[in-house]
């Protein structure tokens, strides 16, 4: 009744998605209202970062249709309104580029594809790296960064792009516990600005805190909500096997 | 006394249109091999370069110039190889050996029927001293306007290098940026095959960046000294076939090589020293 379309930042519905003959997502249905802040769990290869291709259109789903602020993925990634931070092994750490450079390539939506930068772009690239904590990093290369700061850095590319909605692919995968709370503290500050926030994450013990709603996954979207009525135990055991001690303690 | 040395061979044409060519290839070479190494590339360059033989021979054959046959293998190559890696199990750099290969086969058995083997060593090897006028500016003029697209673009090229992923993301033509990419290479290697050779152009394509790469963090500066290696080199390589008489295409590479090695040898003795 609350989720009349408009309110839906983000919606699966009934999608499949299949890697040559293997089923990675089956009739999957999430709707994601904006600003909230969702947790998406489940174990590896259960389908968590399939669920965050589909949706930027990184893979087709096989069947089902898949909106992003209520339009096709596309068009919703040309307005800038959709940012993904993916699992960090993915770049090559020795690229001779800046972090101001880095931040700067969220600006390089068609719209500037052939432009230089403008001070509006410089702007927004400052502003960025400000509410990431990074401006004194500007200059550094990206390699010379902590992992944390690294993670960091991809976020504050996410907004410099302006994007509404962030998408972010385990981003405390290989952190310490501290560079992992102060991530947790800015993307809850991210959300209370009006951030649309979607974290697939292992972290369930701060999971409660943190998000508002969250998604179950295991070869579908088995469950998906307000946390209070999804994140049970019934429904987080029946997700993890019934071996959520043995995750939770590891 | 080095003055004379710099000045003489400068008042021949033929040393002049020399100059001019190799340092328009160190040029483009030298900017597109910054992306082809960043991008990880570099074989692909190298198959690309093998398999341009048969369209030499063709263009060769028909009286057409041997830049275009080379570009249709080159193309060729590339479509062939995303076909067959999109098809088959096969790891792409397997996919890149058996189709270079097999195209440059195919063009050493077109040669030897047809064209002599005087012409075999000027494909094979480069020959840049007897470059004629037209094919002097023509190279000159498409190697120039190669240069310009990668420098206009080069944020373009270095989103599409550094994480293309995000490039589709934020709604940037990603396949259209890779074909692009592809045409550009296809074009610079054809362009620089009179200077250096079939079998020695990749060279131009990796080692200027590698040496540049090893010197700098910053892509600006990494393009600038790769340019400054690969134009030194170059006119070296000029000089040296004037005075010496010795391979032009050789001397360059060869000259690109010893400059890696030398500064790749001083990082390593000044970093263990401190």
């Amino acid at each position: 009744m609350v989720d009349t379309t408009k309110d839906i930042a983000i919606s699966l519905d009934n999608v499949s998605v299949n890697y040559g003959s293997k089923e990675v997502l089956k009739n999957t249905n999430l709707r994601i209202p904006y600003k909230t802040f969702t947790g998406v769990i489940g174990m590896n290869g259960a389908g968590k970062s399939t669920v965050f291709k589909v949706i930027m259109g990184l893979v087709p789903p096989t069947v089902g249709s898949v909106r992003v602020c209520g339009d096709d993925t596309k068009i919703a990634q040309k307005h800038g309104h959709v940012a993904y931070v993916r699992q960090s092994e993915a770049v090559d750490w020795d690229f001779p580029i800046s972090v101001n450079e880095v931040v700067m390539m969220g600006r390089m939506g068609v719209q500037n594809i052939f432009k230089t930068p403008t001070k509006a772009d410089k702007a927004a690239v400052e502003d960025a790296l400000k509410q990431v904590r990074m401006e004194d990093f500007s200059d550094r290369q990206i390699g010379e960064l902590s992992g944390g700061q690294k993670k960091r850095v991809f976020v504050a590319r996410a907004l410099a792009q302006g994007a509404d909605i962030l998408l972010l692919d385990e981003p405390f995968a290989g952190l310490d516990a501290t560079s992992e709370r102060s991530l947790i503290d800015l993307f809850i500050q991210l959300k209370e600005q009006g951030k649309t926030i979607i974290l697939a994450t292992h972290d369930l013990l701060s999971l409660p805190d943190t998000c508002d709603q969250v998604a179950l996954v295991k070869g579908t979207v088995i469950a998906h909500g307000p946390t209070k009525e999804v994140f049970t135990k019934d429904l987080v055991s029946k997700t993890f096997d019934g071996l959520l001690h043995h995750i939770k303690f590891d | 006394m080095i003055l004379d040395f710099i000045l003489e061979p400068l008042q021949y044409a033929f040393m002049m249109k020399a100059l001019m060519v190799a340092t328009v290839v160190g040029v483009a070479c030298a900017i597109l091999s910054c992306f082809l190494i960043l991008k990880g590339w570099s074989l692909l360059g190298d198959a690309i370069s093998h398999a341009v033989l048969p369209g030499v021979v063709v263009a060769y054959m028909l009286g057409i110039p041997f830049g275009l046959g080379a570009f249709v293998f080159a193309m060729l190559c590339v479509i062939l190889i995303g076909l067959i890696k999109n098809n088959s199990k096969i790891k792409e750099d397997a996919v890149m050996g058996i189709v270079f290969t097999t195209f440059f086969a195919l063009g050493l058995m077109l040669i030897s029927k047809i064209v002599s083997s005087v012409d075999l060593t000027h494909v094979l090897f480069g020959e840049v001293l007897g470059i004629s006028d037209e094919s002097a500016l023509y190279t000159t003029a498409i190697l120039a306007v190669v240069s310009a697209i990668i420098l206009i673009f080069r944020r373009v090229f270095l989103v599409f290098c550094f994480d293309p992923i995000h490039a589709q993301t934020i709604g940037m033509p990603v396949t259209f940026i890779h074909y692009a990419f592809l045409v550009l290479l296809a074009i610079t290697i054809t362009g620089s095959i009179q200077t250096v050779g079939i079998i020695l152009v990749i060279a131009m394509l990796i080692t200027p960046g590698s040496t540049a790469f090893l010197l700098t963090k910053n892509i600006s500066n990494m393009i600038m000294i790769a340019v400054l290696v690969s134009v030194f080199s170059s006119v070296v390589g000029a000089y040296s076939s004037y005075y010496f008489d010795v391979a032009t295409g050789g001397t360059i590479v060869f000259v690109q090589g010893i400059i890696f090695l030398a500064v790749l040898s001083y990082q390593k003795l000044t970093s263990s020293g401190s």
